[in-house]
């Protein structure tokens, strides 16, 4: 049996910064653009070693996402770096019309995302994000679980061509996968294998899905885990499979419940394999001050509601 | 002078037209315009025709530019169109350019064509290098790509061209801004001053007071002129033109008619966004002769 420990903890941000830096010794048509968060996304290490290629744009996401958009043009992997709120939401027309119609190659890199953001409050914690993303024709949406899955992600993004959405977050995590654990856009990552209900989780869930499933083993549950990185493109043919094996699934994602990875899921299972499905997400409401760990709780996202899930989810298996 | 264009697709007497050719293709341009509206019944024929004499000057005379096109456009001047909905002055002009064939301009709004209602990359239309329409963008997109010019020390010229009425949009002045500390002193944004927007005169519907101060006080080299007159078009570009590397970019207040050159579509708003019906079409062709020959 698959087992996960930690023996430290880092925030998913730093895992992009360290990635990005690489990316810049790798590559040097790789530029970042930053809306004044330079410290919050981790970008300094870029901005010092590579000055010409770092783009400090001010409080001005709008024109963020047309620069970028406009230094793929000249052959430019453009990195914008801002919380995810303002990576989305504040300019989706922006993301619609300049990079995602147009095809632009333009890597959008979001912190601070859901939640776990925490003291900072609901304007803040954008939970709508992965749905608004994954609506876009053509655009890739990659939410990853820990400091290292962060970083080989933003390396994966720079041999990637076409408009890109990573989501990462502001708390320190555990970091739960080898620093040289195979990472495939689009291809999911089955982290534990197991025959009763198939927990699909994506972003800092994927951690309380590997919770979960030690408790659900000592229950006498057996619990896959699969980490679904990539939200789109989806990884049907990993969800199926697993599913034709556990008969029943539960999703987990510090997202609305609207339009995530449960909802992409479910289009799979109601399409192609239709089985009972729960989804551990927050639940058509906005967000609020507290930590990280008592709004998971609040917010019904943490190890405990995904055992909970599992378990209405196992009774409507059987009957 | 628009030393790159090949050959291969234009008549050789425009490799180097004179004022008086500029003049004629400008003619023929609002020809093509009015009859792409019509034939679809659909479109924005009131800008197109007011910003006609800057697009016969940029593509003819002013960009170096080449009509076999390459996405990223190194080497070459670039040209990027905000106000999206005047696509028709912007098809004909390429098409005229040699960028495709002219008759393509017949497929203009209809299902499956490369000319779409706003310009768009999707269908890979030759000359058009982002999504345009909804406004507000296109300052940015082309500052980005002024960018990459100086990271790839490539020393041609970005342009760009908005409406006024965009003006109104909150991301035309992040842009201001970026452009001038930032010191993006290779581009030349150009406004179509025409005084006029959907719902009516832009000073009444929201007024920009003194767009030039509001620029200059932007930290932008500021020209103000005539741009319904090839010669001071041309004359006004060429400073334009001269006033770039200077650390500072440049901003052209062009001053327009709307409709210019149809005499029922001037002086109003009225025809922003629609098409003149069969006898209307007859009337306007009437004053614009056809001088390189309908597509």
């Amino acid at each position: 049996m698959t087992k996960y420990t930690f023996t430290e903890k880092k925030d998913t941000r730093s895992g992009f910064g360290a990635g990005l830096h690489e990316l810049g010794k790798q590559n040097e048509n790789v530029v970042g653009l930053c809306a004044d968060l330079t410290g919050s996304l981790k970008m300094d290490a870029f901005k010092k070693d590579f000055p010409d290629r770092f783009f400090q744009v001010g409080i001005a996401e709008a024109n963020m996402m047309g620069l970028a958009a406009g230094m793929t043009i000249g052959g430019k992997i453009p990195f914008t770096g801002t919380f995810a709120n303002f990576s989305t939401g504040r300019v989706y027309d922006q993301i619609r019309q300049s990079i995602a119609y147009s095809g632009k190659n333009v890597k959008i890199c979001a912190s601070h995302a859901g939640v776990t953001l925490g003291e900072d409050g609901a304007t803040h914690q954008i939970l709508e994000d992965i749905g608004m993303m994954r609506m876009l024709p053509g655009m890739t949406v990659i939410v990853p679980c820990d400091y290292n899955q962060t970083r080989l992600a933003t390396l994966a993004l720079g041999g990637h061509i076409g408009p890109a959405y990573l989501r990462f977050g502001r708390p320190s995590w555990p970091i739960f996968t080898a620093p040289d654990r195979p990472f495939t856009i689009g291809k999911a990552d089955k982290m534990i294998e197991g025959k009763d209900v198939s927990l699909f989780a994506c972003g800092h869930l994927v951690w309380q899905a590997i919770e979960a499933e030690e408790k659900l083993a000592a229950q006498g549950i057996s619990a896959e885990v699969i980490n679904i990185h990539t939200i789109k493109p989806l990884d049907v043919e990993a969800i199926l499979e697993s599913v034709q094996k556990t008969k029943c699934a539960v999703t987990c994602e510090e997202h609305q419940i609207n339009g995530g990875l449960g909802d992409a899921v479910s289009q799979v299972l109601a399409r192609f394999a239709p089985a009972p499905m729960e989804m551990v997400a927050v639940n058509d409401s906005f967000g609020e001050s507290g930590t990280p760990t008592q709004l998971l709780n609040k917010y019904g996202l943490g190890s405990e509601n995904i055992v909970e899930a599992v378990q209405k989810v196992l009774k409507r298996k059987k009957a | 002078m628009a030393k790159f264009i090949s050959s291969r697709k234009i008549h050789t007497y425009l490799m180097q037209p004179d004022l008086v050719q500029l003049k004629k293709l400008a003619t023929q341009i609002r020809r093509d315009i009015v009859r792409m509206v019509h034939a679809c019944q659909s479109g924005h024929p009131g800008g197109s025709l007011g910003c006609t004499d800057f697009f016969v000057a940029l593509y003819f005379h002013i960009l170096r530019h080449n009509n076999q096109f390459a996405m990223d456009g190194k080497g070459e001047d670039l040209f990027f169109l905000s106000n999206g909905h005047i696509s028709p002055v912007w098809y004909a002009t390429l098409a005229r350019s040699g960028y495709f064939e002219v008759k393509e301009l017949a497929t203009f709004r209809q299902l499956n064509s490369r000319l779409q209602g706003h310009p768009a990359t999707h269908e890979h239309l030759p000359g058009v290098r982002v999504a345009s329409g909804s406004l507000g963008q296109g300052l940015s997109v082309a500052l980005g790509a002024a960018q990459a010019k100086k990271l790839n020390k490539d020393n041609n010229l970005v342009f760009v061209l908005m409406g006024d009425g965009e003006q109104q949009e909150g991301q035309v002045w992040e842009a201001a801004m970026y452009a001038a500390h930032n010191k993006v002193d290779n581009l030349i944004a150009t406004i179509d001053y025409n005084g006029q927007q959907i719902d009516g005169p832009v000073d009444k519907v929201l007024s920009l007071i003194n767009l030039k101060s509001k620029w200059e006080s932007f930290g932008w080299i500021v020209n103000e002129w005539e741009g319904n007159k090839m010669e001071s078009v041309i004359a006004a570009l060429e400073k334009a033109k001269s006033q770039t590397g200077q650390g500072k970019p440049v901003m052209n207040l062009m001053k327009t008619e709307m409709g210019y050159g149809v005499d029922y579509m001037m002086g109003s708003h009225k025809w922003h966004g629609v098409a003149p019906n069969d006898e209307e079409l007859k009337r306007a062709l009437a004053q614009l002769e056809e001088t390189i020959g309908d597509y």
